[in-house]
């Protein structure tokens, strides 16, 4: 092969690994915003928006105990939590319930409801005993676990 | 049961579905056949046998075998990352064209000899890869929820510390290749049970830590500022460090001992989230490898090799020295494909295809392909940071922590930072084992980041919930 071809197919098939690097890159960079939640600094879309105006909660946030930092983002559909294998948020807490609480939506406001459980369910500080309405941003506490809405 | 009104599901969704994003993963796999088969076309054009109408034929089968893995994503696990798989499949197809040129240089030494051309490595692996595919397949489909390998968790333990243990106690005929007692014979097929035996353990210390982490986080004395674990809580780790020492010594593999006790001693500390555990990890990883340095031959070998591979040129230190002059050849920007001499590095296609990527690739090229690992171990990472049970976390973390601890311990030792120690940079390198073992893997991470990114009640077959008051007893396990 002619030397200046060597030269040329040499540099290009280099660029052609880093394009597709950066390309890899790009789609890392697409989807970093979506799972932490910060949503300020990217143009939103416009379903996003509407919901924000609505102040529907969009995730569910663990702020303290083993799973802290979970985020499970909300869709209508219910959200069991507890420590059987098949609940939505599966608890490893000693002082959880095998099916503990249920959130639900409805109306266009989740309610949590207590499963019977042994230790109870609070909302903030409030036992819960029947579906109650959880607003934004008020602590659920399940044993260690505490869990929040958020929009 | 007087069970209060029960909370509507109304089925009003707040928003629709987040995207799978399986097209980006095809668009990806795309770009990665055009990079892989650019490459191939290169290696043809640098020899002088020239480019051959095969290349289209190989292109189109690369591209179809992982068509294949993607549509059994699509089906199997639709939220899986679309990152992982094409990064997979760059890095198997750089590792084909590379053991292609080899087998180019080799059947030109041959000829220039006039001894009959040699068997080629490169059909062996395209099968390995084909069956590595399957298996990655099955295990997609065998596995339908990460969840029900922890009920497994001590069956794999004893299953996967049999495998390991079982090349050091049969006898050296049957499985020593090269003098490391890692194989297992079967006529003329050799298989490292070791590749396997890691996914096994790993999912065994997982099980393990979940039920047992209390265990690891009492208190004990508080030094310099660091809680220290208390004497007896240390039994578990000093038992891997004593089965890596034995592996060490019975079966002669540096490798596969390094990267066990590292795999443990990170999922104990991700598990715990206390640093002590790692400063007490690697004080019994510095007294465990001066120890073996001083007691067996086969190590103090290596490390006299690493310290001045020219010392002893035409012996210990050949391969070493060889490699290093392979990288200093290629230098920032490499030789271009095909026109370097990597075949002139004794185990080139297997232990040292970093040094002939580095040498026909150079600094730039190598630089990518360690960054696409880099890609592959961070998204399993996130994977691991978003799955919302504890297991999958931890098995997450382990598994993508594994891909990393073995391309520094591998990408180390061909350019010298460490002591060499014969493990493979996995799937780049020859090897059936190591690719059948990391397909397993990687299908075990995929499986796992599309339970993490799945919108709730998504990731698995409901169970109708019957009301409490009208279900029968039934037998419910643990898990």
């Amino acid at each position: 092969m002619p030397e200046l071809v060597l030269q040329l197919t040499r540099a290009g098939f280099l660029l052609l690994l880093w394009l597709f690097v950066v390309a890899a890159l790009r789609i890392v960079r697409s989807d970093l915003f979506v799972a932490s939640g910060l949503r300020a600094s990217l143009p939103m879309s416009r379903r996003v928006a509407r919901a924000e105006r609505n102040r529907t909660p969009r995730q569910l946030v663990v702020t303290a105990g083993g799973l802290a930092g979970t985020r499970i983002s909300l869709d209508g559909r219910p959200i069991l939590i507890g420590r059987a294998d098949d609940s939505t948020l599966v608890l490893d807490d000693d002082y959880a319930s095998t099916r503990h609480a249920r959130l639900g939506f409805q109306g266009g406001d989740w309610f949590v409801e207590d499963l019977g459980s042994t230790n109870g369910t609070y909302l903030d500080r409030a036992k819960v005993t029947g579906p109650t309405r959880v607003p934004p941003g008020v602590p659920i506490r399940i044993g260690k676990t505490v869990i929040e809405l958020r929009s | 049961m007087a069970d209060a009104v029960p909370v509507q599901d109304t089925g009003a969704a707040p928003g629709a579905l987040p995207p799978t994003k399986r097209g980006l993963e095809l668009i990806m796999l795309a770009f990665a056949t055009i990079v892989v088969t650019t490459a191939l076309v290169l290696v043809e054009l640098n020899q002088p046998q020239g480019l051959t109408r095969s290349v289209l034929y190989d292109g189109a089968a690369y591209l179809a075998l992982f068509s294949a893995a993607h549509i059994a994503v699509r089906y199997l696990a639709p939220y899986a990352d679309p990152l992982i798989l094409p990064c997979v499949a760059l890095l198997n197809g750089l590792g084909l064209v590379v053991i292609h040129r080899l087998d180019l240089a080799d059947e030109t030494t041959a000829a220039s000899v006039g001894s009959p051309p040699p068997a080629g490595n490169l059909p062996h692996q395209i099968a390995w890869t084909a069956l590595g595919l399957g298996l990655f397949v099955a295990v997609l489909a065998g596995v339908r929820d990460h969840r029900q390998l922890a009920r497994y968790g001590y069956t794999c333990g004893l299953v996967g510390l049999g495998a390991l243990a079982l090349p050091g106690l049969l006898p050296a005929a049957l499985s020593e290749v090269n003098g490391a007692k890692i194989w297992l014979r079967f006529g003329p097929l050799t298989i490292q049970p070791g590749e396997f035996a890691k996914i096994l353990i790993m999912i065994f210390v997982a099980a393990f830590l979940v039920t047992k982490r209390d265990l690891f986080t009492t208190a004990g004395r508080s030094v310099l500022g660091m809680e220290l674990p208390r004497a007896r809580d240390l039994a578990p780790l000093l038992m891997a460090w004593g089965l890596s020492l034995a592996v060490l010594a019975l079966e002669k593999d540096l490798g596969t001992s390094l990267l066990f006790f590292g795999i443990v001693l990170v999922l104990i500390y991700v598990a715990t989230e206390r640093a002590s555990w790692l400063v007490i990890g690697l004080m019994f990883f510095l007294g465990g490898a001066v120890m073996s340095d001083l007691l067996f031959r086969h190590v103090h070998r290596r490390v006299t090799a690493w310290i001045n591979p020219f010392a002893d040129y035409d012996g210990a230190g050949y391969q070493m020295a060889q490699s290093l002059f392979g990288l200093g050849t290629g230098g920032v920007f490499g030789t271009g494909l095909g026109a370097g001499r990597p075949d002139l590095v004794p185990e080139a296609h297997t232990d040292f295809i970093t040094a002939a990527i580095g040498e026909e690739l150079g600094f730039v090229g190598l630089a990518a392909v360690l960054f696409i690992y880099l890609l592959v171990v961070m998204r399993g990472m996130r994977a691991a940071l978003t799955v919302r049970d504890t297991f999958g976390k931890l098995l997450a973390a382990g598994l993508s922590f594994a891909i990393g601890l073995e391309v520094f311990i591998v990408v180390g030792g061909v350019t010298k930072l460490i002591p060499l120690t014969g493990l493979t940079a996995p799937f780049l390198a020859y090897g059936g084992s190591s690719l059948l073992a990391n397909y397993i893997l990687v299908a075990l991470l995929l499986r796992i980041s599309h339970a993490a990114r799945a919108p709730a009640g998504a990731s698995g077959p409901r169970k109708p919930v019957a009301p409490l008051a009208e279900a029968r007893t039934e037998m419910v396990q643990r898990p």
